[in-house]
């Protein structure tokens, strides 16, 4: 039998999609002998989301104290690190997210236990724990080998196993108490949701989303005239929010807004996979990048390979004369 | 308010077209053009923001081989007053978690109120080095940075989490912070600013300074970097070719045929 404990996460009263994609991936590691998945669920009132876990997960565990509403990581490594100690798992498998990016360092570091982040493939080969992972903007895979220990942690990127493919099996809740501790250097104030634009993209059936070549606001408007020419609105990938060009209730992807739309054409946007997890699900996409290899054809339909610059004025051209037509 | 923002020099890979080397274990380098990492740069102009606010001084270090002193040069001509590099002696293959070791050996005897670096960096993209720093020096972190706020000695920081929401947490100093791109507008370099920081000296460590050599960070690495390689991207994506206006031409084909326009 081997060990593994995954981390399920919540945000504001709802339970994360992680938590199950977490558990389906524990199960399909290769290498691994008999897994067995235990689910640690942290929180102030944790039993609703226990008794769903329960349905996937072999063992789940809750820990609930008052201390944990709200995330103060300075808690939430100290209970994590705690049933850590107890249970003793060979592998701990946390999401690559802002929970995980926030905890798994800092406990592998207090652990002395080796670490890999935003992993989307593992396996264990010949004693020896091997993970891929993607660098350099999604545009490189890295093969590697974690130092020999006897305990793992890996950060596991969203969205590597499907939330809706995991086994149903019928697993016990137990619960068990931690040691919290006086607060040392951290205070949880509150969440703040993010204000409501005037455009709505979750809504739009067409989009048309720009990505880090527009530089100028002068660069903006032909964009804007293809959206218009299409009936769809503008949106974007993190390096045009950032720089101020669009607000940032535009921004497509995890941090971000997650979008459906019938039509997403993506324009100069190499495909990092923050971005490509909120627009994955759009019926049809359609890129267009420079660069031939460019992570975001793979979730295109339609990919070309040109300057977005050059095909964005003759394709609006090419809309509008079949409108006059029309 | 004295603060150490930790920097890293890297290729910008944004809009080019990368090949693996021959030992398969990195990227090719030629022809691509360096820079300091997105995420670090946000981070100096955060500490210089800050400095311009509260007084106090910016050092901002770096953990590589020497061409890394242009990117120490450039965070001088912005404003920052100090600049070490830990040299690493050309050395390939050491983690994140080492770089972490590295800066703390040096940093536990600063003087420090803050300390800030990038969330992640744009090669590697471990995002381990901040809160392991963090972890050693025993001090409150906080991770995805999008706001700071300085009062009476603590700070209010708005984390970016899924979706857009933000976390408002109040850290006591000294603290470390990972710095999310997008918290500010990063300033560029001065003619004036060139002069000035060509007058400044940058300090120069070795791994052999702080009780490390190159055998000891290879083995103490979580992560061995075993082969790199370029994902394939998948069949059935349908690649449309010829001039602007053929290719404009069979999209409208394909929007008409689903009914899209």
């Amino acid at each position: 039998m081997t060990r593994i404990l995954v981390l399920a996460e919540h945000r504001m009263g709802e339970l994360r999609d992680v938590s199950f994609e977490l558990i389906g991936f524990a199960r399909q590691i290769e290498g691994l002998e008999n897994p067995e998945v235990s689910c640690l669920i942290l929180g102030s009132d944790v039993k609703d989301y226990a008794k769903k876990l329960a349905e996937y997960a072999d063992k789940v565990i809750t820990v609930q104290n008052e201390r944990l509403e709200g995330f103060n990581s300075e808690y939430y490594v100290k209970a994590l690190r705690q049933i850590m100690e107890r249970e003793k798992p060979f592998l701990t498998l946390i999401g690559h997210t802002a929970v995980g990016m926030e905890l798994a360092p800092w406990i592998a570091s207090s652990l002395g236990v080796p670490l890999a982040t935003d992993c989307i493939d593992v396996k264990l080969e010949h004693g020896k724990l091997k993970v891929t992972r993607q660098i350099y903007s999604g545009k490189i895979n890295m093969e590697a080998t974690l130092k020999e220990a006897e305990s793992y942690i890996l950060t596991i990127r969203p969205g590597t196993f499907p939330a809706e493919e995991v086994e149903p099996v019928t697993g016990a809740v137990e619960e068990f108490k931690v040691e919290l501790g006086e607060p040392k250097g951290k205070k949880f104030l509150k969440y703040v949701e993010p204000p409501k634009g005037e455009v709505d993209i979750e809504k739009a059936e067409v989009i048309i989303a720009i990505g880090r070549p527009v530089r100028e606001p002068e660069q903006l408007a032909i964009f804007e005239e293809l959206a218009n020419a299409l009936g769809g609105v503008l949106a974007c990938s993190r390096p045009v929010a950032d720089k101020g060009l669009l607000p940032k209730d535009r921004q497509v992807g995890s941090s971000g807004k997650t979008v459906k739309p019938k039509l997403y054409i993506a324009m100069g946007i190499s495909g990092a996979f923050q971005h490509i997890l909120g627009m994955k699900n759009a019926k049809l996409i359609i890129a267009v990048n420079k660069d031939p290899k460019a992570p975001i054809f793979n979730v295109a339909h339609y990919g070309i390979v040109q300057d977005m610059y050059k095909i964005a004025p003759v394709l609006k051209e090419e809309i509008q004369k079949l409108k006059q037509q029309a | 308010m004295n603060i150490i923002v930790c920097v890293k020099r890297v290729p910008d890979v944004a809009e080019a077209e990368l090949e693996v080397d021959e030992t398969q274990k990195d990227i090719k380098k030629e022809g691509l053009a360096f820079d300091i990492n997105e995420w670090d740069n946000y981070a100096v102009e955060e500490a210089l923001l800050i400095k311009e606010n509260y007084g106090g001084t910016v050092t901002v270090i770096t953990v590589g081989p020497e061409s890394s002193n242009e990117v120490l040069r450039k965070c001088l001509a912005k404003g920052a007053d100090n600049a070490i590099r830990i040299d690493d002696g050309g050395l390939k293959g050491y983690d994140s978690y080492v770089v972490a070791k590295i800066l703390y050996s040096v940093i536990k005897e600063m003087d420090y109120d803050l300390i800030l670096t990038g969330a992640m960096s744009g090669d590697l993209a471990y995002s381990v080095t901040g809160p392991v720093l963090a972890q050693m020096l025993g001090i409150p972190y906080a991770t995805l940075v999008k706001k700071v706020e300085v009062q009476n000695g603590k700070l209010t920081v708005n984390r970016e989490v899924e979706g857009g929401v933000e976390e408002v947490l109040e850290l006591e100093l000294p603290a470390l912070l990972t710095i999310q791109t997008g918290i500010n507008e990063p300033r560029y370099v001065s003619i004036m600013g060139i002069r000035r920081a060509a007058k400044k000296q940058i300090m120069v460590k070795t791994l052999q300074d702080i009780g490390l050599n190159e055998k000891k960070a290879l083995e103490k690495s979580w992560v061995r970097i075993e082969r790199m390689y370029i994902p394939v991207i998948k069949a059935e994506t349908e690649f449309i070719s010829g001039s602007p206006e053929d290719v404009a031409s069979k999209l409208v084909g394909i929007l008409r045929e689903r009914g899209l326009i």
